[in-house]
């Protein structure tokens, strides 16, 4: 909200500079995001009178205008063509310098010599006209060598952008940002001027008021005002307005705009005329009923929204004839709206529940600046107050206005004000320090809170302008808030805290560390793919899997949850190939999701109002993939990375074995399953990317080997279900190893690995065996290959003898003769 | 009849559907296509043929042969998915490879040198700082119902407060029951209620996670982005402590001559609540176009737990009390490297990964 100093000045005398008044502002949470001078810069502009117009040879965008500013004439180069001679302007002088601190010096064009500059009203920083000059006649009386600041009436003035934080109603006026400063200050708030009903006329003898729905309509009152003229404001409202943000309309509708800025009430004048009976109602919409508001907008009343627990409650102003003339506290109706005809009005100073107004205006999509207070509670105690402001206001243009007396009041259901006891050591246990309990007092009562001292407490009661002050346990803390608030937080002591439980990281946290660490080292460059992908990615991963989709995406490509981190990887590896960087192995740890539909895995949960419904929820998967792109990358540098990684993770038990059921974007018959031969659990996928997949993905790489690796987190986290190297440390031989090499004839379905673990499982004296050659030929029988195995024998005890070696060798030959294999 | 131009309709089609079976690879299929569908076709001859009949015959005969070409050129269709799949399997199977069968001795595997994303090695930084403070590090789903995100959070249904944060919605459930959890503070709510379950309490715990808002990107905003969010629940703890646990981590984190200070804000599950700001670590404080001249950048919110979020819980607000915070982990990764757009963080540039060790 904008702010004027002028305009706090008004409540509260300020002797601080612009720059303290932002610390102290910002400081009681009435964050000042920009600040406007306005008129700075504007002492050197005087008022100029063109005395003559002339062409410049061979220029057809300038021209040599001869002005005189007081001092005889002066002439100056001049683009604009807005004036005649005899027009006042402004006029800045060589020397001047302007806002935003632009120096008018002496400039040569089409060698003619500019003595000045001749202005318009946005290089004045005045207003966003850049069309020509300002042309002075049309706002007022000009008189030469005036300065402009004093022939507009101008005062320089600063204007604050305040953001007022969600619990601050009463902070959106201009009143409450003043009585926050006056009690941070000490220093006493003034309040405005209020007229006072003029006429002996009764307002029932004219209108009538009523609600029918009292538990969402507080109150509703309604002023008559009669003789009423409408035209423009005076020139200080309208600049005022102006200063605020707003556009002047007309004195009625200024006057209804400014009480809003300054007070927090927003009001509603309506043409008597064209309220049939003079009568104005406040009902909920019945389904079926249409307003057309003043943005030209039919909108259906009355039905329910998709919003969470909006049934579709809708509270509109009708009149005598029963006709919807408004959704209250939202937005009006074009038919009676203020015109120039209009001689009486009638004005709606009301308190709607916030509730209401908010599930309203969100589901019209409608905001208005009344909305935006409404929903956030206006004070109910305010509607006359804000409607003899609105009285004086006009008054100023409308002399002769007759206010009838007794404006008319129904009250229905308004919030109850609770009383909060802050009981002695409660500041303490919430701020870390006691507070005097008269600065307590001070501040509260500053603030409009009563407060009343009991035995050891205080009885506070807030201001009925602060709806947001909750009560008991809750309403503490927000009293606790608001004498912390204006006692300053950066007085308040800091005190680091300490307790006796240790702080860490848990296991899975240490495995995910160790995981990333060691696939760091082994050359992946991490990466983070969008979690949110098209229709057209999901496609990629087959038939038949339900997908989560967002509701309200951003855009299309951007609507459903990831299944796979596989396609944002390639994706992000094409852009780099693009660019010519695509030498790398990238990789991302994160979320994949399920539908709850497509899986034993979904998540349960409560949610919906009150947390009284049982959701299902997609299932989260946390996985590790890489992408292998390095020029030699393929399958076989895939099983390497793995192989590293698995050993640094010691998994002792898992091997690389092919499969025909890859998933998705796998190459189907050079990718293999990571299963763990104990617990049979498939820790993931090792492989090669389906190339087709990656030309479908990155249409300029064709037949591109593409290594992958993908590894469920949440099963390798799982110690029941991967097997891990022993903790016992195995004290190597002191004996010399004995070496051999065999190599089997081994049928295509017996798995190098398996043979390997079951010469390793043959004896104790099994050392180590390491696969080093797998040969297939023609001269070997159909289905078979030859694998060959170095493996390493030795005893604890003692050096292993030829014969020992023999026997075992022979153990070892039988062993994998079980499995099919013959030794070649 | 007998003289329409389509009296042997029928036959040429199966003989048309006879050849389309009889094709056996994608290149007999390439080369025999203009001799089937084409503008040689005896199905195109027989369109021609049609100019001569009276309009209402053209018009029978016309719907007859269009359906005969429909036919035909499904036919093709499925041959040559047919085929292709057929090819690619040829291919498949030739390039078949059993990875158990890989001899790692034998492979030359390209010297490694990786690099740990900017965001992961930040949020481990962070992570560090607190854990060296005595905090634990707690993860919590990405998915999350209306309850946890909001309510529980002291943010009713339809509450202005929810416009604060721009919510993609997930399609479960009644409409606006599922959402991309908008920041961490969803896992402080299990965090309590797993708490109070177990009987655990106290709370000291960070929680770093990947959130989501429907924001459209730009320098300083990603629609999905990282928090650190911290909760503390114990006995006697005040704003003091809050106030303490900012301070020792501005200077643990960003260097000793960076402070830390604390201004009023609100967030409807903290009161009092603040917004924490940190001295400019452009400028340090001197006043720069960063932190539009005021030397300081606002970095996060934090606040006294507020009793309506014990409440929803169900902690006694009377024996414990708590403060909790959050802020931006790719936000603290952009002031320590001066990265002027965020958007550099998703863009997954070889060129950009590779600064960071």
């Amino acid at each position: 909200m904008r702010i004027p100093r002028s305009w706090l000045e008004e409540f509260v005398d300020l002797t601080e500079g612009t720059d303290d008044l932002r610390t102290i502002l910002d400081d009681l949470g009435l964050v000042v995001e920009g600040i406007e001078r306005v008129g700075e810069g504007l002492a050197d502009v005087v008022v100029a009178r063109i005395d003559e117009v002339r062409a410049i040879e061979g220029a057809d965008r300038v021209r040599l205008v001869v002005i005189d500013a007081g001092n005889g004439p002066v002439e100056i180069v001049c683009g604009a063509t807005n004036f005649e001679v005899g027009n006042h302007v402004p006029f800045a002088p060589v020397g001047a310098v302007l806002p935003g601190g632009f120096e008018i010096a002496l400039r040569k064009m089409r060698g003619v010599t500019s003595n000045g500059m001749l202005c318009s009203s946005r290089e004045l920083g005045l207003d966003d006209d850049h069309q020509g000059l300002m042309v002075l006649d049309a706002l007022t009386t000009p008189r030469v060598g005036e300065g402009l600041l004093q022939c507009l009436g101008i005062t320089p003035d600063v204007v604050f952008d305040i953001s007022v934080e969600g619990n601050r109603p009463d902070a959106w006026s201009v009143e409450g940002v003043a009585r926050d400063l006056a009690t941070r200050l000490g220093r006493p708030l003034r309040a405005p001027s209020l007229a006072i009903p003029n006429s002996p006329l009764q307002s029932s003898t004219f209108a009538s008021a009523a609600v029918d729905d009292p538990d969402l309509c507080g109150r509703l009152t309604v002023s008559v005002l009669r003789e009423v003229t409408v035209g423009p404001s005076p020139s200080w409202i309208a600049r005022r307005l102006k200063s605020a943000g707003m556009r002047p309309i007309s004195n009625v509708v200024d006057a209804s705009n400014l009480v809003m800025l300054e007070l927090g009430q927003p009001t509603h004048p309506y043409d008597a005329d064209h309220v049939a009976g003079h009568a104005i109602r406040v009902r909920r919409a019945t389904p079926g009923e249409t307003l057309e508001t003043l943005d030209g907008v039919t909108r259906e009343l009355a039905r329910a929204g998709r919003g969470l627990g909006d049934t579709g409650e809708d509270l509109v102003i009708v009149d005598g004839d029963d006709r919807v003339m408004g959704l209250a506290g939202i937005m009006g109706g074009a038919s009676s709206e203020i015109s120039d005809s209009t001689i009486d009005v009638l004005l709606e100073a009301a308190f709607f529940d916030p509730m209401t107004i908010a599930r309203s205006s969100k589901r019209h999509g409608l905001r208005s600046e009344a909305s935006n207070r409404f929903e956030r509670g206006v004070d109910p105690n305010l509607a006359l107050r804000a409607a003899a402001r609105f009285v004086e206001i006009l008054t100023q243009s409308v002399p002769d206005l007759q206010w009838l007396a007794g404006p008319l009041d129904v009250w229905g259901a308004i919030p109850e004000r609770p009383t909060i006891e802050l009981r002695s050591g409660d500041i303490e246990r919430g701020l870390g320090v006691d507070l005097e309990s008269a600065e307590v007092t001070s501040l509260l009562e500053g603030l409009g809170f009563e407060v009343v001292a009991r035995d050891q407490s205080l009885l506070v009661t807030p201001p009925s302008s602060r709806l947001d002050v909750r009560s008991g346990a809750a309403g503490r803390a927000d009293v606790i808030e608001e004498i912390a608030r204006l006692h300053s937080y950066h007085r308040l002591p800091r005190q680091t805290p300490t307790w006796p439980e240790p702080g860490g990281l848990s296991p899975r946290q240490k495995m995910r560390r160790l995981v990333r660490d060691v696939a760091v080292d082994l050359g992946m460059c991490e990466a983070w793919t969008p979690t949110l992908g098209s229709d057209a990615d999901f496609d990629l991963l087959g038939a038949g899997r339900e997908r989560v989709r967002v509701t309200n995406p951003l855009a299309s490509e951007e609507s459903v949850l990831r299944a796979t981190m596989l396609t944002g990887l390639v994706n992000a590896w094409g852009r780099n190939v693009e660019r010519g960087t695509g030498d790398v192995v990238l990789g991302e740890i994160g979320m994949v999701f399920t539908h709850p539909g497509s899986t034993n895995e979904a998540r349960t949960t409560k949610g919906g109002v009150g947390g009284s419904v049982t959701l299902s929820l997609p299932y989260e998967n946390e996985r590790l993939t890489i992408v292998l792109g390095r020029a030699d990358d393929d399958a076989t540098t895939s099983v390497a990375l793995w192989a590293a990684l698995g050993d640094r993770l010691g998994l002792s038990d898992v091997v690389v074995r092919s499969v025909d059921d890859a998933p998705a974007g796998f190459h189907p018959t050079r990718s293999a399953a990571l299963v763990d031969r104990v617990t049979g659990t498939r820790l993931g996928f090792v492989g090669e990317v389906d190339a087709q997949f990656v030309t479908t993905l990155v249409p300029s790489v064709v037949n591109r080997r593409l290594g992958v690796l993908d590894v469920d987190m949440d099963i390798l986290a799982d110690w029941s279900r991967v097997t891990r190297r022993s903790q016992i440390a195995v004290v190597p031989s002191r004996f010399p190893s004995a070496a051999l090499d065999l190599a089997f004839v081994t049928p295509t379905s017996v798995h190098a690995q398996d043979l390997a673990c079951a010469l390793v499982a043959s004896s104790d004296l099994v050392e180590d065996v390491t696969l080093f050659d797998v040969y297939r030929g023609a001269n070997l029988p159909e289905a078979t290959r030859s694998v060959a195995y170095g493996v390493r024998l030795s005893s604890p005890e003692r050096t292993l003898g030829d014969q020992e070696i023999g026997a075992l060798r022979e153990a070892l030959i039988a062993t994998a003769a079980r499995l099919g294999a013959v030794l070649r | 009849m007998t003289s329409s131009p389509l009296a042997g309709l029928a036959d040429q089609k199966s003989q048309l559907l006879a050849s389309i079976a009889a094709l056996e690879s994608l290149e007999q299929l390439r080369e025999a296509e203009p001799r089937l569908i084409g503008k040689r076709s005896v199905l195109a001859s027989l369109q021609k043929s049609l100019g001569s009949l009276e309009p209402e015959a053209r018009r029978e005969a016309g719907a007859l042969l269009q359906e005969a070409r429909r036919v035909v050129e499904s036919a093709l269709e499925e041959r040559r998915a047919l085929l292709a799949r057929d090819a690619r399997l040829r291919l498949l199977e030739a390039d078949r490879l059993d990875l158990g069968d890989v001899v790692l001795g034998a492979l030359r595997v390209p010297a490694a040198v990786g690099h740990p994303g900017l965001v992961a090695s930040t949020q481990r930084e962070l992570e560090d700082v607190f854990v060296t403070m005595g905090f634990n590090v707690a993860d919590g789903p990405e998915v999350e119902s209306d309850w946890y995100n909001f309510e529980a959070l002291n943010i009713p249904p339809a509450h202005p407060a929810r416009g604060l944060w721009d919510t993609f919605y997930v399609d479960l459930g009644e409409p606006e029951t599922v959402v991309l959890r908008t920041h961490t503070s969803p896992t402080q709510i299990h965090l309590m209620e797993e708490a109070v379950r177990s009987a655990t309490l106290p709370i000291h715990s960070v929680m770093p996670g990947r959130c989501f808002r429907r924001d459209t990107p730009d320098a300083r905003h990603l629609a999905t982005f990282h928090q650190i969010e911290g909760l503390v629940v114990d006995r006697g703890i005040t704003f003091a402590h809050l106030a303490g646990v900012i301070e020792t981590f501005t200077r643990a984190y960003f260097g000793p001559d960076i402070e830390s200070r604390l201004r009023p804000g609100f967030f409807p599950f903290t009161e009092p609540s603040a917004e924490f700001e940190v001295t400019c670590t452009i400028c340090r404080g001197g006043g720069c176009r960063t932190c539009s001249q005021t030397g300081w950048i606002e970095l996060g919110g934090c606040g006294m737990l507020d009793p309506a979020v014990f409440d929803a819980v169900g902690i006694d607000g009377d024996e414990w009390s708590g403060f909790a915070f959050g802020f931006g982990i790719d936000r603290c990764a952009q002031m320590r490297h001066e990265i002027a757009d965020m958007r550099a963080l998703i863009e997954n540039d070889t060129r950009f990964l590779r600064q960071f060790s």
